[in-house]
């Protein structure tokens, strides 16, 4: 395991610098630049723009500006953002913590509501507790985050006056009103993530289920004698595990990502605004600076995936 | 699909169709048991009359899509616009059955891209191991985490024109936005199967199909695919509903079809401004979503059910 | 015009013999609004009047928090690097100019002791100099005094190519000098009729220099100052997070006596204008939102809740269709829509002038911008005697299919019309914005009454009105037969607003694509007015000039204006504030108070 462990972490490096290339170069190419603000302000002429452009280096071959970049980041220098002309390391520090709590408490409620539903609806398939789930969970992912958020505000924030629908970072607020606020602006974008994602969840933990039940390892534990519970838990649940594994593997680096949509929704200062903000002000060092560490955790959490495979079903080799 | 009832995730040797009941083929084997799931028969049904509105809904509601109409905003369902109007005055039952085709198309030819390829890549690097394996999964996790925006603008930037006169103005953005929500969302669908395979190719099963002289493309189509296919459905269904709205996102960002067509999710998302004063326009539309969703889902239930045949319905 | 009678009227409100107040009603009488008269007054050596909102509270301090809503979030608070006006609203609440614009297009001393005039002064009579002074007493947020030397320094700043500073355009090409530690002096280096550019306004911001001394230039980018600012504004500096809040506190050596009113203020940004709009109308968390490019619908529904209002004010920005005359379609010496191609119907006058009969601006207005825009068939509107009298539209299909009609222009078994082979078949872009798109489609319907067909095509504002020279959906590439957007007019003068209708600024592959005439048209006569106009001091004579460049381009129906817009705002019944469409929102924060 350890060798193996070693091997995987080795191939990483080069597979990243693969990637780091393949990013820089669509962000280099994408269309746009960093001036349209100013672009039909007669005040602005036209050679401050192209000496912006040249300071910025902008016109510089591709490859160029990937050597150094890359030569920058490996003695730890990100960069700065052309928007706000600061460090883009201090940027995204400041975005962490909120994208972390929003994000990551919403992946919580989901599996939290996903798994005991999925199960229990896979334990009895067609039941009306599975039929009612199933459908709630279609009504889930067929609506989009926009909207389920408009409708949470115009009912909680425009007609019961209960939440305010707008997320600050700074509370003025301390001590137990501060978890009180906190929770009152949280609740509304933790719930429409939450809720979204437990959706599908919900649908692919019952169908994971559902495929387990009837192997013939699972008769022979009940015919054992074992008492449901226990084959539910020890021995279904644990084969299920396999593609939820790789579910929430595949959505933890958006913890990090956060939720670009839900986001600029309810104003909330997270790394998904941050990232939707410099895509559309073409804020390149932003931009590469996101997603590559969203590179690093998408190919951390597939490593990790695989070592989880392993433990759950001791069979998988990867020798 | 259907011959692979076949290989039932038993440990039994493979057995060829002579040894089944001869009175029915497998094919038919199936579709007698999907006829019994019926939730997945009214569903199909739901279905069909979904893509035959959408089709014929022309003809039998001959209205403009864009006729404007200042006098006539924001109304509610009347025998004249059965299902309300819009901010211009336009008739949302014709743009619905208008957008509907291109929604509907778009979702299931999305799906079908997405699943293709995600099957396709995982089932590989999931039989494969070492090279093989380590350079599509680093595929997958490139795609992964691509930022979607800039690539689609660069996607759209590089393709758009070539493509408008190869199918023309609308052909030519379906090719492309099929291509590109296809492309972006197989990777879980092959993640997914991949660990599947991963499991699976190591049970009994497949080593008596092994020892039965049985190809490693016949282990891998025949044997492990169809007991892979469970999470495969879910994700393809869900894939419908992500492509449809995602098909919005696009046009919302200028990347779709061009603004005056409205596809089901650009009317929901025209919408939701007005949903306190105007709630039908956005019910209509997110009920149709929500309609297709439900009905593929329990097809794809239906489906799973009939092809695993050890289920009792 | 009627030079001497306004002349006379000059004098006798100089003698005292007549009110302001009926000077401008007079003037309004002979086609000048208030503005422009305010301006000729001011010219001609009378003083202007004072801040337009009346401030009630007799102290400083005590109205609590003030809290902002802006759906764009500023990310920098140097005003001279500002791009953005989000970024210029979050700089001026704690820098300020010598003087601001009203309104009403009148210029209010901020910095300033007064406003110079001939009377005082200020003003040279060749047009060449312009001498301010500078209040006395006022301090740095640190407790500095402010002094000449540090509007010397902004001068030196954001003149040096170097420092790259977006508002350099107002201070390359004039000279600043010291005359005594509170008086500076402006020189030209040509007569200059408008001379209220440098240290005035968006553009205007004084910076210290003992903060920003050591970052002239290159280094610009490494001050301190850039993040934590230290002006001489209402409120000091507290904290600020880039894309998300900004915070401030009660500045309690203010200039002037008992402002500001409320003790802290907080700007936060990100989401949408809808949005914003309904956190002050409909919750009402947040006192005031900017910029409500909204329907004008929901912004009413909204306004029906009866805790907020809606606040519209003029402003010189123009939403307008170019039609080219050049052929996009066709590439010569490696760009399309070069001045050597000419478009095969959109060249012919009589296809543009059927066109521009059939925009319904009526509608526009009516159902889609509201308060949002005032239909116009003038590009300039604001100060309104800049505005030509002689433009008007008309919305007629049956006209507009007798003139191609009359011109040859025969429909085809689809329905489009044609001539020649030559189809009457147009792509019309513009940017992704709601209102737009909505007007889009309203043309197009008119459009296809008179057989012509649409294809309408829409681009990311962030790719629109980019400089990416590779990229050919921007705006100023025009690689399409039509397109619309807004372009603004950021000061109360329209001349350097004109000059993209110019022939030496046709955007091409030459400049980048960076030339201001983004319609490709020229006109030998609207260059000769416009460089008589650039020249001319006699401000009635100047005015017909430019108006004279503006005719020519409509009457050609190149440009077909459709909108003059407005600057919309939304804040709450108990809030007193006071926004510009000359300036930035937050041009006279210090006033706003709670009542």
């Amino acid at each position: 395991m350890g060798a193996y462990l070693l091997r995987r972490l080795l191939i990483a490096l080069p597979s990243l610098l693969g990637i780091s290339l393949i990013l820089f170069t669509v962000l280099a190419m994408a269309p746009g630049d960093p001036f349209s603000e100013m672009a039909t302000n007669p005040n602005v002429p036209p050679e401050v723009r192209e000496a912006l452009r040249a300071s910025f280096g902008l016109n510089d071959p591709i490859m160029v500006r990937y050597l150094r970049w890359l030569s920058n980041m490996v003695q730890g220098d990100w960069g700065f953002s052309f928007a706000s002309r600061i460090n883009v390391d201090r940027l995204i520090l400041q975005r962490v913590p909120t994208t972390l709590f929003v994000v990551g408490s919403s992946q919580i409620l989901a599996l939290c509501i996903a798994l005991p539903v999925g199960i229990y609806a896979a334990t009895r398939p067609y039941s009306i507790f599975d039929q009612v789930a199933n459908t709630l969970a279609f009504v889930g992912f067929s609506l989009p985050t926009f909207f389920t958020g408009l409708l949470l505000i115009l009912i909680f924030s425009v007609w019961l006056d209960w939440f305010p629908f707008v997320y600050r970072s700074d509370l003025a607020a301390t001590g137990w009103r501060w978890y009180w606020e906190m929770f009152r602006q949280a609740i509304m974008p933790i719930t429409v993530l939450g809720l979204f994602q437990a959706a599908s969840y919900t649908r692919y933990v019952r169908s994971a289920v559902l495929d387990v039940i009837r192997l013939d390892y699972v008769t022979t534990a009940r015919a054992k004698g074992l008492g449901e519970k226990t084959v539910t838990l020890r021995h279904i649940t644990r084969n299920a595990l396999i593609p939820v594994v790789t579910l929430v593997a595949l959505q933890m680096p958006a913890v990090f990502g956060g939720a670009i949509v839900t986001e600029q929704i309810f104003r909330i200062p997270g790394i998904g605004s941050l990232l939707i903000d410099a895509i559309l002000a073409n804020d390149t060092p932003v931009i590469m600076a996101v997603t590559f560490v969203f590179a690093c955790l998408v190919v951390l959490f597939n490593l990790i995936a695989d070592i989880l495979y392993g433990w759950l079903d001791p069979r998988i080799s990867f020798s | 699909m259907a011959g692979s009832t076949l290989a039932s995730p038993s440990a039994e040797p493979v057995s060829g169709p002579a040894q089944t009941s001869a009175a029915t083929s497998p094919g038919r084997e199936t579709w007698k048991r999907f006829r019994r799931h019926k939730l997945a028969m009214a569903s199909s049904l739901v279905l069909a009359t979904l893509i035959l509105g959408v089709v014929i809904g022309p003809w039998l509601w001959p209205v403009a899509i864009n006729e404007i109409d200042f006098s006539a905003q924001l109304q509610t369902p009347s025998w004249s616009h059965p299902f309300g109007t819009d901010d211009l005055g336009q008739d949302l039952l014709a743009r619905m059955i208008y957008g509907g085709r291109i929604s509907l198309a778009v979702g299931l030819a999305a799906m079908f891209v997405a699943t293709f390829f995600g099957i396709v890549i995982g089932a590989i690097a999931g039989m494969s191991r070492g090279y093989v394996d380590n350079f599509l999964m680093w595929v997958t996790d490139l795609f992964l985490s691509l930022p979607q925006l800039p690539l689609l603008l660069l996607v759209i930037y590089f393709f758009r024109e070539q493509l408008k006169a190869m199918f023309g103005v609308e052909g030519g953005v379906f090719v492309l936005i099929v291509v590109v929500i296809g492309g972006l969302k197989w990777m879980p669908v092959a993640r997914l199967v991949r660990a599947q395979f991963m499991s699976l190719r190591e049970k009994e099963f497949v080593e008596a199909a092994k020892a039965h002289g049985a190809t490693k493309l016949r282990q891998m189509v025949h044997h492990i695919l169809p007991n892979a296919i469970g999470p495969v459905i879910v994700a393809a269904t869900i894939e419908v509903s992500s492509a449809i709205i995602a098909e919005s996102t696009l046009s919302f960002l200028g990347l779709g079809f061009p603004p005056d067509i409205p596809t089901w999710g650009r009317l929901l998302f025209d919408a939701k401004d007005h949903l306190d004063s105007a709630p039908h326009w956005a019910l209509f539309p997110g009920a149709a979503i929500f309609l297709t969703v439900l009905s593929i889902n329990f097809i794809g239930d239906g489906l799973r059910d009939a092809l695993d045949p050890r289920r009792v319905i | 015009m009627k030079d001497q009678e306004l002349g006379h009227l000059i004098a006798r409100v100089k003698e005292g013999a007549l009110s302001r107040r009926s000077f401008i009603k007079k003037a309004a009488a002979v086609g000048l609004a208030a503005p422009f008269a305010n301006q000729l007054l001011a010219f001609n050596g009378v003083a202007m009047a004072n801040a337009t909102l009346p401030y009630k509270p007799t102290k400083a301090g005590g109205g609590g928090p003030l809290k902002m809503l802006l759906w764009q979030a500023p990310t920098l608070l140097n005003p001279h690097f500002a791009s953005g006006t989000k970024d210029q609203i979050a700089s001026r609440i704690f820098f300020e100019p010598l003087a601001g614009w009203d309104k009403e297009g009148n210029l209010i001393p901020q910095l300033a002791a007064e406003i110079p005039t001939k009377a005082n002064g200020g003003l040279s009579a060749d047009g060449k100099e312009v001498i301010w002074k500078i209040k006395p007493g006022v301090k740095w947020h640190d407790g500095k005094p402010l002094t000449a030397d540090d509007v010397v320094f902004t001068w030196e700043y954001a003149a040096d190519p170097a420092t790259a500073a977006y508002t350099t355009g107002a201070y390359t090409g004039i000279k600043v000098e010291k005359v005594n530690e509170l008086t500076v002096k402006v020189i030209f280096k040509e007569p200059t009729p408008f001379w209220a550019d440098a240290f005035v306004g968006v553009t205007g911001q004084i910076l210290p220099k003992h903060h920003f001394g050591e970052y002239k230039g290159a280094k610009s980018r490494e001050a301190p100052a850039n993040l934590k600012p230290v002006g001489t504004g209402p409120y000091k500096f507290v904290d600020f997070k880039p894309g998300d809040i900004l915070t401030g506190e009660r500045n309690t050596e203010y200039h002037i006596a008992n402002q500001p009113h409320f003790d802290t203020i907080e700007v936060k940004g990100g989401g949408d204008a809808v949005s914003a709009a309904r956190a002050v109308l409909q919750t009402g968390e947040y006192d005031y939102a900017w910029n409500l490019q909204v329907e004008d619908e929901v912004l009413k529904r909204m306004e029906t809740g009866g805790r907020g209002k809606i606040s519209a004010v003029v402003s010189g920005d123009i939403e307008f269709i170019i039609l080219n005359t050049t052929d996009p379609w066709t590439e010569v010496d490696g760009e399309r829509s070069s001045v050597k191609t000419k478009h095969p119907t959109l060249s012919d006058p009589a296809v543009r002038q059927a066109i521009n009969l059939l925009i319904d601006r009526d509608s526009i207005q009516k159902f889609i911008y509201g308060r949002g825009g005032i239909a116009t068939a003038s590009f300039v509107n604001q100060p309104a005697m800049f505005k030509s009298n002689k433009l008007k539209y008309e919305f007629n299909v049956d006209k507009a299919n007798k003139i191609l009609d009359d011109a040859g222009y025969k429909k085809g078994a689809d329905g489009i019309r044609e001539k020649d082979g030559k189809k009457l078949k147009y792509v019309y872009q513009t940017s992704i914005n709601a209102p737009r798109q909505k007007t889009q489609a309203i043309i197009k319907q008119a459009c296809q009454r008179a057989g012509i067909d649409l294809e309408l095509k829409s681009v990311t504002a962030s790719v629109f009105f980019s400089s990416d020279v590779a990229n050919p959906d921007t705006y100023t590439k025009l690689y399409v037969d039509m397109e619309m957007y807004t372009t603004t007019q950021p000061q109360p003068d329209p001349e350097r607003f004109l000059n993209q209708f110019t022939s030496w600024e046709v955007a091409n592959k030459e400049n980048k694509w960076l030339g201001r005439n983004v319609s490709r048209y020229s006109d030998p006569a609207a260059d000769e007015a416009y460089k008589a106009a650039q020249k001319e001091l006699d401000v009635a004579k100047r005015a017909a000039l430019l108006i004279k460049v503006n005719e020519i381009f409509c009457e050609a129906n190149v440009i077909l204006p459709l909108l003059s817009r407005t600057r919309v705002a939304a804040s709450l019944n108990n809030l007193s504030h006071d926004h510009s469409g000359w300036d930035v929102d937050t041009w006279n924060l210090a006033a706003w108070y709670r009542s």
